[in-house]
């Protein structure tokens, strides 16, 4: 069912697109050799060029430009061969040379597709219409001094991928599953850390509303939101505001929108009219940048696998369905522990520990994938002893509880303490007659038709063998003896 | 014989020799530079304690046998290279307290080879001019004077009119400039000088205060074409902090001076005969081609038809660029600051002070033709004419080696003159313009007096990447002309 926002005059439907800037991951800026790593004393990673010095020129950095590529390979995008550099033109104190040397005609990356999933497990398509690169301003700070305002420019001149969607998205879970979907795309690539509290992922954020069928009504666009959840609250709180605007017989206005996230609305940033000329043109101290094919090619063959085509062959290769898939790849760490404990061993069994006792533990302890609650090693050797019917599935939670507290290999456990499990016939049939024996009572109603209380007596026995009984025997020699 | 005579090729000679110390030399031009500097201003800084330290470094190498052509030869800087230590003004206000903390390759390269600066040379306010009147720091004189009126004062041309002067009335050996429109070209005719604007991308820009990235190039300015090939060879060369530099190897130019005009086509363009142009300009151009005939070339009549178009061209594409790479002199981080009562107010008053009337009317002509509804007709268009210019060169290269043209409309003219309007003054670059826009090079030798007794240059234009038969074919005239007048006002 599409999402509808319910207004007086009926439904309306939502359009959204999104432009996303992430920080590209590189040692250096985008056009000097600064440092472009995050924090540092500011303005401590700043060159003349970044100053914005004069005679100063920028000189591109190929890292940057392998990274972009990547990102439009991972986004099954357009490489353009030929892409250029432009001078946007405004005034600002963090922007040192008065102009952000960006792409506006000639993007480095074309148009690309992205597949969201929804909740209820729809796939969709989103539309990506371009991606270029482009220098970010240094930060200024209004509020360290009375009636100064301070600028760091250790941010100014890092590289930034601009990704803009086509307007596909149609809802606020949409919206949210697009940004996340992009967000794990850069991190598997290692193109963008994806850090939106850092501010090094952060998205624009193109709203309309209009009723179904209609053509596009005029737009707004939210600046700089910086969550997933803030991207969803925005397009929630913008459509209400435009469809409230339209139903009380207003125009929307195209004009730029901050979020407020504390007050859980949008205002005014400013208008149409206030908006800045820009003056594009070309940048004259940059050459057009032409790949090579050849450079293009040995990007793509060195790519990653990515989260889509991972979560296909997890499917094929291990057997497990498609929305446990999609848990296990939702970010790469997590895959890499997966697949190297389920590689040569049950791909299901290592799911189901993964996503339950695993993940319970990692959540539990405060611990994460890369600094696991166990090893890999250790967890799959505890798979193994589930596999080889040396402990069962019931113990197995025990001694894994153990290795989380101890950090001790299951085997270790297992012998310490003998949880070995028993298969010997003899001692699970002394067992069961003993349970039968003892609850006569029980046997009588049983046998009158309560069949439910078979669990009774599997449970009565694993207990009286302190849980090691294999269950499948311990299930036959209970079903043997009552059905005599 | 002064030692003020001396070419840069024979002062080399002579240090070499040890006949005369580059302390020796430096001093002469150190002094020469205080007596005449103070009338001329021809200098904005004078560095004449930093100058004989380089020229006692310079006797040093001499003495190892570690000497380059350059070393120990005293120069001017022109104002808009960035010179570690000393302060660069580009002739703006804006940039009075500025003392770069970096070099630009250019002069850094200059220095390597052992070069002794003298000072920072007087321009155009970031080179935006064609007669040096614009800059903050007040016009300069040219040494050169008008048989009847001597006492008038006349301007050296620009951008580069500090450089021009100073060499002209030798307070310099030789000097650097830079080149947008015409700014080596012109002054260099202006003050009887050689100059070249080699082909965009042979001399990095990184250092330079930028004027229009585009069209800037830096270029030698000397007594002859010989000291300009010498200075060109040090001054060329890839660099990668200049994305636009070329990567291409560097020739000997010097070895191009004696190659002679034998067998090579020079083209005459049809489109440079102005009406209305000074019929001494043209007699020149005349006696030029009579020269170049009588050393073997073949004179070819060339079309070069979207000519007239150059000027309009040059006066959108430059001002744009500008606009832009002016953008950063906002009192933020280095420079002038005029405080006020916010960020706006603050960039309001502090450009308001630093620049002066014609920097200010190139930022608003540069914004107005970037501005949303009117890029495409001015800034869009001109970049299409542009490409016709270039056309035009590469066509005509098809045909011939070289163009020779008038490298200006006029000799020097007066302080005060042309200054109507604006546009006047831009017809000075009418000729020198196009190469420009082209990016190929352009190189002006003296070639006459007019009859007020003032210099004349001719222009010779050649491919890209072919100073070779640049300085080839203006060492030819050079020959021919037998140029030898002197200015009475300078160091004897």
């Amino acid at each position: 069912m599409a999402y509808m926002l319910e207004g007086r005059t009926g439904a309306w439907e939502v359009v959204v697109g999104l432009e996303i800037h992430a920080q590209v991951i590189s040692e250096s800026k985008l056009f000097s050799g600064a440092s472009a790593t995050y924090g540092g004393a500011p303005n401590a990673h700043v060159s003349f060029v970044d100053a914005g010095f004069p005679g100063m020129l920028p000189v591109i950095n190929k890292e940057c430009v392998a990274q972009a590529v990547r990102t439009g390979l991972g986004l099954k995008a357009k490489i353009n061969l030929f892409s250029r550099f432009d001078r946007k033109n405004y005034f600002y104190a963090d922007l040192p040379n008065g102009y952000q040397i960006s792409q506006f005609e000639h993007p480095i990356v074309g148009t690309g597709i992205v597949e969201i999933e929804l909740q209820d497990g729809t796939l969709k398509q989103i539309g990506i219409t371009r991606l270029h690169l482009e220098q970010d301003a240094g930060k200024s700070m209004h509020d360290q001094h009375a009636s100064k305002s301070v600028i760091d420019l250790n941010r100014a001149g890092v590289a930034l991928m601009e990704i803009v969607s086509e307007p596909d998205i149609r809802s606020p879970e949409e919206a949210g599953a697009y940004l996340r979907k992009i967000r794990q795309i850069v991190r598997y690539l290692g193109t963008c850390d994806g850090n939106m509290e850092e501010g090094s992922m952060r998205a624009d954020v193109n709203v309309s509303v209009r009723k179904p069928g209609e053509e596009f009504r005029t737009r707004c666009e939210i600046k700089n939101v910086n969550s997933v959840r803030f991207v969803m609250h925005a397009v929630e709180a913008e459509a209400m505001r435009q469809i409230e605007v339209w139903e009380s017989g207003g125009e929307v206005v195209q004009e730029t929108r901050l979020y407020d996230p504390s007050k859980g609305e949008t205002r005014s940033m400013r208008s149409k009219e206030d908006a800045h000329d820009y003056r594009y043109f070309p940048e004259p101290d940059l050459l057009p940048l032409v790949l090579e094919q050849s450079f293009v090619d040995e990007l793509a063959a060195k790519l990653p696998e990515l989260p889509d085509e991972k979560r296909r062959r997890f499917c094929d290769d291990y057997g497990i369905p498609f929305y446990d898939a999609g848990v296990l790849v939702a970010d790469q760490a997590t895959a890499d522990f997966y697949e190297s404990v389920a590689k040569g061993r049950d791909g299901k069994l290592t799911a189901n520990w993964m996503s339950g006792d695993f993940f319970a533990a990692m959540n539990r302890t405060g611990k994460s994938i890369e600094n696991p609650p166990v090893s890999a090693a250790d967890f799959g050797a505890l798979l193994d002893l589930i596999t080889d019917k040396t402990i069962n599935g019931r113990i197995a939670k025990d001694v894994f509880e153990e290795m989380v507290e101890t950090g001790k290999a299951p085997a270790a456990i297992v012998e310490e303490k003998g949880l070995r499990q028993v298969t010997d016939t003899g001692a699970i049939d002394a067992a069961v007659t003993k349970v039968l024996a003892d609850n006569q009572d029980k046997v009588a109603e049983y046998k009158s038709g309560k069949d439910k209380l078979f669990g009774f007596f599997v449970g009565q026995v694993m207990k009286a063998m302190q849980g090691k009984g294999n269950p499948a025997l311990v299930n036959e020699a209970v079903k043997k003896q009552l059905d005599v | 014989m002064s030692i003020f005579d001396l070419t840069i090729a024979q002062a080399s000679a002579k240090l070499a020799a040890k006949e005369i110390s580059a302390v020796e030399l430096t001093t002469a031009y150190n002094d020469a530079v205080a007596a005449l500097n103070p009338r001329l201003n021809a200098y904005i800084t004078t560095t004449p304690e930093l100058a004989l330290e380089q020229a006692q470094a310079a006797d040093a190498r001499i003495a190892a046998g570690d000497a380059t052509a350059l070393t120990g030869i005293p120069i001017a800087m022109k104002d808009l290279f960035c010179t570690e230590g000393v302060r660069t003004t580009a002739a703006s206000k804006i940039l009075e307290p500025f003392i770069p903390p970096y070099e630009s390759t250019v002069s850094a390269k200059l220095k390597a080879a052992g070069a002794v600066t003298l000072g920072k040379a007087n321009l155009d306010e970031f080179a935006m001019g064609s007669s040096n009147i614009t800059s903050g720091y007040g016009p300069v004189e040219n040494p050169w004077k008008r048989a009847e009126d001597p006492d008038a004062k006349l301007v050296p041309g620009g951008s580069s009119g500090g450089s021009a002067s100073a060499v002209a009335a030798r307070i310099a050996l030789a000097a650097t400039g830079t080149d947008t429109g015409g700014s080596i070209r012109q002054p260099a005719a202006f003050t009887g000088l050689a100059g070249i604007k080699p082909t965009y991308g042979r001399c990095s820009r990184f250092g330079i205060v930028a004027f229009a990235s585009s069209l800037d190039q830096a270029g030698p300015m000397a007594r002859n074409t010989e000291d300009c090939a010498i200075l060109l060879n040090a001054m060329s060369g890839f660099d990668e902090k200049d994305s636009t530099s070329a990567q291409r190897e560097v020739p000997d130019f010097t070895k191009a001076l004696n190659r002679g005009v034998k067998g090579l086509k020079i083209g005459i363009p049809a489109e440079y005969r102005l009406e209305g142009t000074n019929p001494e300009i043209l007699a020149l151009w005349d006696k030029g081609i009579e020269w170049l005939k009588a050393q073997g070339a073949e004179i070819v009549e060339i079309s070069l038809p979207h000519t007239k178009y150059g000027l309009a061209v040059y006066y959108i594409v430059a001002p744009a660029e500008a606009s832009s790479n002016l953008a950063r002199y906002d009192g933020v981080r280095f420079g002038k600051r005029v405080d006020g009562v916010d960020l706006i107010d603050m960039y309001e008053r502090t450009r308001a002070a630093g620049f002066g009337p014609e920097v200010k009317r190139r930022i608003m002509i540069g914004t107005y033709v970037l501005s949303h509804g009117y890029y495409d007709a001015y800034y869009l268009k001109a970049q299409k004419v542009r490409n016709l210019i270039l056309r035009d060169f590469t066509q005509a290269f098809e045909k011939v080696d070289a163009i020779l043209t008038p490298t200006a409309p006029s000799a020097a003219f007066g302080l005060g003159e042309k200054m109507d309007d604006p546009v006047t003054m831009y017809l000075n670059d009418v000729f020198t313009v196009p190469a420009s826009l082209a990016g190929v090079p352009a190189m002006s030798v003296p070639a006459g007096l007019n009859a007020e007794g003032l210099p004349l240059g001719l222009q010779v234009i050649g491919k890209h990447f072919d100073e070779e038969t640049v300085f080839a074919v203006s060492a030819a005239i050079e020959n021919a002309a037998g140029f030898s007048a002197l200015p009475e006002l300078r160091a004897k």
